[in-house]
């Protein structure tokens, strides 16, 4: 799509495709591993689909209750779908709602049906959960219409604002006014304590705890609220949550069915950062990527975490080697590359000599490794010390280098970070701050290039070969990818393959199983929209004068 | 000392000029009579006169305004009260050496971000190799076994991983501060170790984070907080003072 010549670095085409062929040898027995497993949040994912909603008293999601009995009566690894609508063939119930509240009440035994009965099941689980896919299909359709109708972000990169009170009715006006202010993309922070919870709340919350839970009703609350600005504003404001955690596709399947537009969705994160079991971890991830590809969705990859804990500077290239996975995993699991929002952040020790250029170098690679994925650029959080003089330079700086490398969403760093949660002049000095930036420098990178021999090309250069280096540290390994994991060799930490939470919420899938969402999802489709809209209405406003 | 040089001002560009800056937001319609209500608040906070250098619409109901001026106030420098370090700083050789002799045995020190907080970057810091500001975290230490757990590890998870290492030292880090979360989080994680050790058995419990007072740690139940640019170095020292003493005390 993009015309603009963005490759500047000159990088050794031989070394770029060697990277590539790396991690899909690193990734790809990951997948078969993804394939041969399900979980019990893949499997309510699907329950979710077929359309079954709601709590029961306790709060407990009636997903949840339907599939703890059906896994106490069948096990896990046939799926969810057999035994739950044979049931329903049987006679047990008129509905899902009404199955799971006779089930919670022990009033309902499932069992495997085989031969027609299964057959039958199969086809009538395939037709109700098709209902949902086909919503989440309708969704996207819906915002291309509106992109269409309002207007794209005039501008590139998107501009994202984050709002995190814990409330979603505080979250709604405060959204609203970012978007006024210039928020292209709104993101709604998550309660922190959400990703360890094996359940996705119910309804609209207001108790969140540093940010707001991520549940169906909030989302659409939070979207009906930005369609409204959207009107207002004359242009489409993207709204953005969390697939991650131990509910990864049942949040996906829910931002879908409610027309989200981004959602952050790293491989490695849940498994890093929240020491979720890896496999349960990767079976969630590829479910919910392939939601994600069918709904429209843009993917935030989270590699900006990895350089919170280890060294910028030491640990670029584990950025790029993460990069490469995402890219790998997202691509199998059918996303194109104007869903891939590849992380990656500007976290080096001001104090460092070169540290801009070698920011810039960093910059630059994921630019040229990844020439039309939008990259997600996040700003400084580790070197923010409370000095907002010298922070909101530093921001300068990191807003600098997004215009210089075509970042697709930059994320507004706060001079407040670190000290506390944004003020409303925190946000407007910011914006202004990015504004400046744009106006001045917004096309400097038509004229920029930098030596093919200098420092920034060989910097470039160096982290991406010893990204290739890591890479085959990785395949040294025995298992690959899940002991390279499990040795730290990623932001420190190290996770084996059978520890971590949600490990009991994992099963081999029998020679019996199904899943109806899958089979869907595994087959190809056809949408309005495979590729950006945006693209063509983006250059015609940006050359206007 | 004399009695006047405790007395100080702020400084601008002048000796007792009494120069200070604000900044904040009303929440008004930028107008003239704004710019008059920020001299105002200004006037009340004691900066007289109030120099409104910068007012700016933030929206059809906010003004931000930036204001110079002089206070009067005077602060008294004998009068103020901090936590100075009350042990001697080691070098990580003098802390194997300290350790050695007062425990002969390694020093156990288990780490963690409870809660639902995630950012490990402080706990990280003191115990990591790594280190910070040029120090080599705990681990570097050849006296020191330290078991970092890392993120959003529960309270209990941590009394239990505490019991079973026989730590000597227990180390929780708090970065968010959301609702007081770092407070809320600090006092039951005291209250558990409390309950289930006797008080002499009882590891050493040390808190840090950006936003703690270093003044609370009766109120917090622990035996010391850490803020803001603490070392490693400093942690280990304080460590091996902590222990020695109640060595020989027991």
């Amino acid at each position: 799509m993009t015309t603009r010549p963005r490759t500047k670095l000159d990088l050794d085409p031989a070394t770029v495709k060697e990277a590539r062929a790396l991690a899909r040898k690193t990734g790809r027995p990951i997948v078969t591993l993804a394939k041969k497993h399900t979980t019990v949040a893949v499997e309510r994912a699907t329950l979710r689909l077929a359309g079954l909603q709601g709590a029961d008293p306790d709060g407990t999601p009636w997903v949840n209750r339907l599939m703890d009995v059906v896994r106490a009566d069948t096990g896990l690894e046939h799926g969810v779908a057999l035994p739950v609508w044979d049931a329903l063939l049987r006679g047990e119930a008129d509905d899902l709602s009404t199955l799971a509240q006779k089930a919670s009440a022990g009033s309902v035994t499932f069992r495997l049906p085989e031969g027609k009965d299964a057959d039958r099941a199969r086809r009538a689980s395939r037709a109700q959960v098709a209902k949902g896919i086909k919503r989440i299909d309708a969704r996207r359709v819906e915002r291309e219409r509106l992109i269409k109708r309002h207007g794209d972000a005039p501008r590139k990169p998107w501009i994202y604002l984050i709002v995190a009170t814990g409330d979603i009715y505080e979250d709604i006006p405060q959204a609203q006014q970012a978007a006024r202010e210039g928020a292209d993309i709104i993101a709604v922070i998550r309660s922190t304590g959400q990703s360890l919870l094996d359940y996705v709340p119910e309804g609209a919350t207001r108790e969140g705890f540093a940010g707001t839970y991520a549940t169906q009703e909030n989302f659409r609350l939070m979207r009906a609220a930005l369609d409204e600005s959207s009107r207002e504003l004359g242009r489409y404001v993207r709204l953005t949550n969390y697939a991650s955690g131990l509910c990864m596709p049942e949040i996906a399947a829910l931002a879908g069915m409610e027309r989200l537009d981004m959602m952050l969705n790293d491989s490695m994160y849940g498994i890093l950062f929240r020491d979720i079991n890896p496999v349960r971890t990767f079976v969630d991830q590829r479910f919910s990527r392939q939601v994600h590809a069918r709904a429209g969705i843009i993917i935030n990859t989270g590699e900006d975490n990895y350089l919170t804990t280890a060294d910028a500077i030491e640990a670029a290239h584990t950025v790029t080697t993460s990069q490469l996975l995402n890219e790998y995993f997202a691509k199998e699991a059918g996303l194109e590359d104007w869903q891939l929002g590849l992380g990656h952040a500007f976290e080096i020790d001001p104090d460092v000599p070169d540290s801009f250029r070698l920011e810039l170098a960093h910059a630059m690679l994921a630019r040229d490794l990844f020439p039309n994925a939008p990259l997600k650029w996040m700003p400084p959080t580790r070197h923010m010390t409370g000095d907002i003089f010298k922070g909101y330079l530093l921001d300068g700086f990191f807003n600098l280098v997004g215009a210089l490398t075509g970042q697709g969403i930059l994320l507004v760093g706060m001079m407040t970070e670190a000290v506390v949660t944004p003020w409303i002049s925190d946000r407007d000095l910011a914006l202004q701050n990015v504004r400046y930036v744009m106006n001045a420098a917004g096309r400097l990178h038509e004229d920029f290039r930098p030596e093919p021999d200098g420092f920034i090309a060989n910097r470039a250069r160096q982290v991406l070969g010893e990204s290739v280096d890591l890479m085959h540290q990785i395949l040294d390994h025995k298992h690959g990818l899940l002991d390279a994991i499990a040795d730290g060799t990623f932001g420190l930490m190290k996770r084996p393959a059978d520890g971590g939470r949600g490990l009991d919420g994992v099963a081999k899938k029998s020679s019996a199983y199904y899943n109806p969402a899958s089979e869907i999802l595994e087959e190809p489709f056809e949408t309005v929209a495979a590729q950006p809209p945006q693209e063509p209405r983006r250059r015609t406003t940006r050359r206007a004068p | 000392m004399t009695e006047q040089s405790h007395i100080i001002r702020p400084y601008g560009d002048t000796t007792g000029d009494g120069m200070v800056q604000a900044s904040f937001t009303l929440p008004v319609p930028h107008s003239k009579v704004a710019e008059g209500a920020a001299a105002q608040l200004a006037a009340k906070m004691g900066i007289e006169p109030a120099l409104v250098v910068h007012a700016k619409p933030m929206g059809p109901d906010f003004t931000f305004f930036v204001v110079y001026g002089r206070v009067h106030h005077l602060v008294d420098v004998s009068k103020v009260e901090v936590v100075e370090r009350d042990y001697p700083l080691l070098t990580p050789k003098e802390v194997n050496a300290a350790v050695k002799r007062a425990l002969r045995r390694r020093l156990t020190v288990v780490g963690a971000c409870i809660g639902s907080d995630a950012h490990t970057v402080g706990i990280d810091a003191i115990l990591n190799i790594k280190g910070f500001a040029g120090e080599k975290g705990l681990e570097y230490y050849r006296e020191l076994k330290v078991v970092n757990l890392g993120a959003q590890v529960s309270v209990p998870q941590l009394v239990e991983r505490a019991r079973e290492e026989k730590a000597d030292a227990v180390l929780v880090s708090q970065v968010v501060t959301q609702r007081d979360a770092h407070l809320l989080n600090t006092r039951e994680m005291s209250a558990a170790f409390r309950e289930s050790y006797p008080s002499d058995k009882r590891p050493l419990l040390i808190v840090g984070g950006p936003r703690f007072d270093e003044s609370a740690a009766a109120d917090l139940g622990v035996d010391r907080v850490f803020t803001r640019g603490t070392t490693p170095g400093e942690v280990a020292s304080y460590l091996v003072h902590q222990l020695a003493r109640r060595g020989s005390a027991a």
